[in-house]
């Protein structure tokens, strides 16, 4: 296994390096740059900004100086923020998403796990019914109807909550539950979907021949094989929900990691935007193999290879 | 009856809700602001939403209306605006002089002022952050609102003079500060007043986080922040909050009233007016256009529709056929009904524009308007060659993408086709990608505004001289240029405006840009706001505002 792991680790390597080239000459070849505004810059004063930055050098070298800073671990200065560092903006935002994000996994999870074995164990009853209206309803509404929607009712109509914002507690129950709730949605219908199959496996038949109890049947030996599904979608779920939902932080006015994602785009602000995809694609990747790594113990089918 | 009645599904989500929230937190209630400290009267608290987050709070690197938002609460000018009608008054100088010839304006600056951290400022960390905004490798983005006007300042900023002494700023003594100007330019006090570039800087608080040149450095950050207005930084969480608290050390405070101004970024306008709504800001930074009607009709008493000094215009390429035809321009500026752009899809207090210059800007109104009959359009567009808009090719007209300017493109293209039998189709752009289109020119309508940054028609005028950075229209003419260059020279206001009338006749006549509608400020604000008066530069000090329980 970890001969797997290291592997799987020096592969990630070339990836990321990819994904960092592929980015930079994309961004740089989008119309418009950092001090595109409304108001020109007079030529003078640009040649200034472009020094500053080092814009003035040939692409390659600028790429050249990119990469070996990113080996030095340091993401650059951001254009938009004069003072400010994509580390020191990483470092800033990125624990607010991942709160976030965890939150609203635990809500998808307690959510949409029993709602999913109940519906699979349920098959075709009304119970069912129920669990599988929620799940195609959660997986249908949009989070920026949803969000506004429980912002209305539950922070101006009941007043229990701000409107937006992310400043104590309380303040982290909307935005979860209306993030939490879309991947509720979808572990529901994952965990009925991997349950439904495993429940007519001839092993489980044995096990309620050899007498086993229902409760025991599904929690010992139906849910594990149950959830192989559910994992492989948990990676990259979990990579996307703690790297920031640009709808949910713009909504809820949330200082996280994911409007900086997409802001970042818009603002043309280079290094931020090469910062935030090296995140990601660092995060994804990880996710993935320890998707790996928990499938092959989830079921003992699969080997390491 | 359901066992469920709705009082019963009420008591269960409070119930779950409660629930939910006990279980986060104890005792944590739902508030944005850390209180105050704790006086003989409630704390004032100014909760202010500021729309993006601002870029830092360094007057000389920054170029948004957010950040000059917090510059207005943290620094003190020179001189200052009125907080009503915006004319300059004293700010850390408590007078100034212009000589006759209007070349050099001497200021003097008061007894005892002192940086929030109580060190004295000096005509030396005048003269220094006037040298800091001309330095090369600052690049400031607005540095040409000095070296444009500033003796020499030109000369050092592109490197031909490396010697400060050589430019027009001189500190004769220790309480007087001395600028000479290349010509008489009437409206540089406004500038000094209504814009940070005239920012005076803490130059030991600079100095003590890095060079005097360096662009970017720590000295903004809360704890080593100093500034000289009316507050101080206590705090600034990304995205989330700036707090600024009274400054025991400004000159005038006794005369301020809050204790502390919240700077609440609010990006997403719908989500804004929700918190309007749930009480968490006392001001919004804009109302969402779905909403302006429901204002009217239900709370009049909280929606806000002040003039503003813009204007909304759509540039013409002029050197692309059919617009280099001066009739066709003529003809697409006389066929726009902008009363029915204004009252029937705007509907936020915008007046129709007839020309660029702004009515009653610091009490200049354009004689010049864009008249004539739907006839007379049809018959410029025949004389041009384009009978009924036959043999017309099909315009396209450039807008950034947004809803509100579609909606104009749109009602455009339909009073252009029913009323000219011109064909044109609509062509939107991301923001940054349309403005690289706009700068190079490449378009043949275009949608686009203009704000003015002080309050002088020089602002709507100076931009269509030839080859101006911000013209984008290929159009020019030595007869406007010239005016232009008169009116710098001109002797009183009464002679530069009677120039400006003339340009403005000019740019009517020529139709490079088509004046659509003056802009309004749109805003929901508390009715427990006071000391906040409309004006047409959305200035708005914070040393006067103060809130009435």
């Amino acid at each position: 296994m970890i001969r797997f792991v290291t592997q799987r680790l020096l592969q990630t390597i070339p990836v990321i390096w990819v994904i960092l080239t592929a980015t930079f000459f994309m961004i740089r070849f989008v119309p418009g740059g950092p001090f595109t505004a409304e108001r020109a810059v007079s030529p003078e004063i640009m040649r200034n900004l472009e020094a500053h930055y080092g814009m003035n050098k040939p692409l390659y070298r600028q790429y050249l100086d990119y990469c070996a800073s990113v080996l030095h671990g340091d993401l650059g200065p951001s254009f938009k923020y004069p003072t400010r560092s994509v580390n020191e903006i990483i470092a800033e935002k990125l624990p607010v998403s991942v709160e976030l994000g965890l939150i609203s996994l635990c809500v998808a999870l307690v959510i949409g796990l029993p709602l999913g074995v109940l519906a699979a164990v349920r098959r075709n009853s009304w119970v069912d019914y129920l669990c599988s209206s929620f799940a195609l309803f959660g997986v249908c509404i949009p989070t920026f109807v949803m969000g506004p929607l429980m912002i209305l009712v539950f922070a101006i109509h009941f007043g229990w909550f701000n409107a937006s914002g992310w400043y104590s507690p309380i303040d982290r129950v909307l935005p979860s539950l209306t993030l939490g709730l879309v991947y509720a949605a979808y572990v529901a219908r994952l965990t009925r979907g991997g349950m439904l199959e495993v429940l007519s496996q001839d092993y489980i038949r044995t096990a309620r021949a050899k007498g086993a109890g229902e409760v025991r049947v599904i929690l010992k030996h139906a849910l594990r094989g149950g959830l192989t599904p559910v994992v492989s979608f948990l990676g990259p779920a979990i990579a996307g929900i703690v790297t920031g939902s640009f709808v949910i932080e713009t909504i809820f006015q949330i200082p996280g990691i994911g409007r900086e994602f997409v802001n970042s785009a818009f603002n043309r602000d280079y290094t931020l935007v090469l910062g935030t995809v090296i995140l990601y694609a660092g995060f994804l990747i990880g996710m993935n193999l320890v998707v790996d790594v928990v499938q092959v113990w989830m079921n003992p089918r699969l080997k390491f290879e | 009856m359901h066992p469920f009645a709705p009082a019963m599904i009420r008591r269960l989500w409070r119930t779950a809700a409660l629930g939910v929230a006990a279980s986060l937190l104890a005792g944590c209630g739902k508030s944005t602001t850390a209180s105050a400290p704790a006086g003989d009267h409630a704390p004032q608290v100014f909760r202010f939403a500021n729309g993006t987050e601002p870029q830092d709070i360094d007057p000389q690197v920054i170029s948004g209306v957010p950040e000059f938002h917090l510059v207005m609460a943290l620094f003190d000018g020179l001189v200052i605006p009125d907080p009503k009608d915006l004319h300059p008054i004293p700010g850390l100088a408590s007078s100034w002089e212009v000589s006759p010839d209007g070349i050099t304006y001497t200021f003097h600056l008061r007894d005892n002022l002192k940086w929030s951290d109580g060190v004295p400022i000096t005509t030396d960390d005048v003269l220094t952050s006037w040298k800091r905004m001309i330095s090369p490798k600052v690049a400031s983005e607005y540095a040409y609102l000095i070296y444009n006007f500033v003796k020499g300042a030109k000369d050092y900023y592109e490197g031909r003079e490396t010697d400060f002494s050589k430019v027009g700023f001189s500190a004769p003594d220790s309480k007087t500060v001395v600028v000479t100007l290349n010509s008489p330019t009437p409206f540089l006090i406004n500038i000094i007043a209504d814009h940070y570039a005239w920012s005076i800087l803490p130059i030991h608080t600079l100095l003590k986080f890095g060079a005097l040149t360096d662009r970017s450095t720590q000295w903004t950050k809360p704890g080593n922040f100093v500034g000289s207005g009316p507050f101080m930084l206590k705090e600034w969480i990304q995205e989330e909050k700036i707090v600024v608290v009274r400054n025991p050390n400004y000159w005038d405070a006794a005369n301020v009233k809050l204790d502390e101004v919240d700077f609440i970024p609010t990006e997403d306008i719908s989500g804004e007016e929700r918190m309007f709504r749930a009480g968490q800001l006392d001001i919004t930074n804009e109302v969402p256009d779905s909403k302006i009607e429901v204002y009217k009709r239900e709370h009049p008493e909280l929606l806000h529709l002040d003039p503003f000094l813009g204007t909304y215009f759509y540039r013409c390429n002029v050197a692309r056929p059919p617009l280099n035809d001066k009739r066709v321009r003529q003809a697409l500026a006389i066929a726009i009904d902008r009363e029915e752009i204004t009252r029937d899809i705007r509907k936020g207090g915008e007046k129709p524009a007839y020309a660029i210059s702004y009515p009653g800007d610091a009490g200049y109104t354009p004689k010049a308007r864009i008249s004539g009959t739907l006839d007379d359009a049809r018959r410029l567009l025949a004389e041009a060659g384009y009978p009924g808009g036959k043999g017309m090719p099909t315009l396209q007209i450039l807008y950034n993408t947004a809803e509100s300017h579609k909606q104009i493109a749109e009602a455009l293209q339909e009073m252009w086709r029913t009323r000219l039998g011109v064909a044109t189709e609509l062509v939107n752009q991301e923001w940054k990608v349309y403005m690289d289109n706009q700068h190079a020119i490449n378009f043949q309508l275009e949608r686009t505004g203009w704000i003015a940054d002080y309050a002088d028609p020089h602002v709507f005028l100076e931009i269509w001289e030839t080859g101006n950075g911000n013209n984008d229209t290929n159009w020019g003419s030595p007869a406007y240029d010239q005016l232009l260059k008169d009116a710098l020279h001109a002797k009183d206001t009464a002679e530069r405006y009677g120039y400006y009338q003339k340009m403005d006749a000019i740019l009517v006549d020529e139709c490079p840009i088509l004046p659509i509608y003056y802009y309004s400020r749109r805003y929901l604000m508390s009715p427990k706001v006071r000391g906040f008066w409309p004006n047409v530069l959305d200035i708005h000090p914070f040393k006067y505002i103060y809130l009435e329980n």
